[in-house]
């Protein structure tokens, strides 16, 4: 079982995220608002995969992504967020992430985005 | 603002009644309106746009039509936190959206969530802005444009 973070600063979208886990593959131990709380969240928790935001408060997703990676290189990111455009996207994904599933998204697209990140 | 601009925010709006389990989302005939007598429902979700296009696009809906969505979504708690995270989220979703056509310079700000309508600092006063109807189930919402290049 892989232990997952979900950083986003919409509490339904939290909660969202982490109703549609299944619960056999995921475990989710710890949430955060924005960039600031998941690097801490982060160094206590150790979680292997996350979910991630771009549009937060305090520090966005990008930001917090090359924190992330600088911490654990191995570390596996999705990026959820409404931004649609292919520059943020290759952003991300330079920066560490390994997935990108667009917002608004269905629990199967999620389920489909985990599984693909987590099957290397 | 052209045609072809209103329809990216229609896209967004249709495409995100679409991801709830009630997919039947009308949309009506976008009409101006000054923006000394806004458009606006119980609760409103604005997001700053900058870049390029300067102004702001926001969502506004009567809590009813919230708390439905809420349940739609899968949400069983319709408290007044969430019905305030999910208008600011719609709107969120659809300026983001809205990047697929104008690229990363249209640039979003987090959501700002406020009971009824927005004021002069988010709409000024001598610009005009276009209201998107939106019809869901027996509500009437509405995505609001207000945006200069």
């Amino acid at each position: 079982m892989l232990s997952l973070m979900i950083v986003d600063d919409s509490n339904i979208i939290r909660r969202k995220i982490e109703r549609c886990n299944d619960s056999d593959r995921f475990r989710v131990v710890a949430a955060a608002a924005n960039g600031i709380e998941a690097l801490e969240l982060f160094k206590q928790t150790r979680p292997q995969v996350v979910t991630m935001d771009l549009t937060m408060p305090e520090m966005d997703g990008i930001a917090c992504i090359e924190q992330l990676m600088a911490l654990d290189s191995k570390l596996r990111i999705l990026v959820i967020s409404a931004l649609s455009d292919k520059a943020t996207g290759i952003s991300a994904l330079k920066k560490g992430a390994r997935g990108f599933l667009c917002k608004p998204f269905t629990d199967d697209q999620l389920l489909e985005a985990l599984t693909e990140l987590t099957e290397d | 603002m052209s045609q072809e601009t209103l329809q990216v925010f229609i896209d967004g709006v249709v495409r995100y009644f679409h991801h709830t389990n009630d997919k039947n989302v009308k949309v009506g005939t976008p009409y101006l309106v000054e923006n000394n007598k806004p458009a606006a429902y119980d609760v409103t979700g604005i997001i700053g746009i900058s870049g390029p296009y300067r102004g702001c696009v926001y969502f506004t809906a009567p809590r009813i039509l919230l708390k439905h969505l809420l349940l739609s979504i899968g949400e069983s708690d319709t408290s007044n936190e969430h019905i305030f995270d999910l208008v600011g989220e719609v709107a969120n979703t659809i300026s983001g959206n809205a990047r697929s056509r104008f690229g990363h310079e249209f640039m979003i700000s987090v959501p700002v969530m406020i009971e009824g309508a927005p004021n002069h600092i988010h709409l000024p006063a001598q610009m005009r802005s276009y209201v998107i109807p939106v019809y869901w189930k027996a509500y009437h919402a509405a995505v609001v444009i207000c945006l200069e290049q």
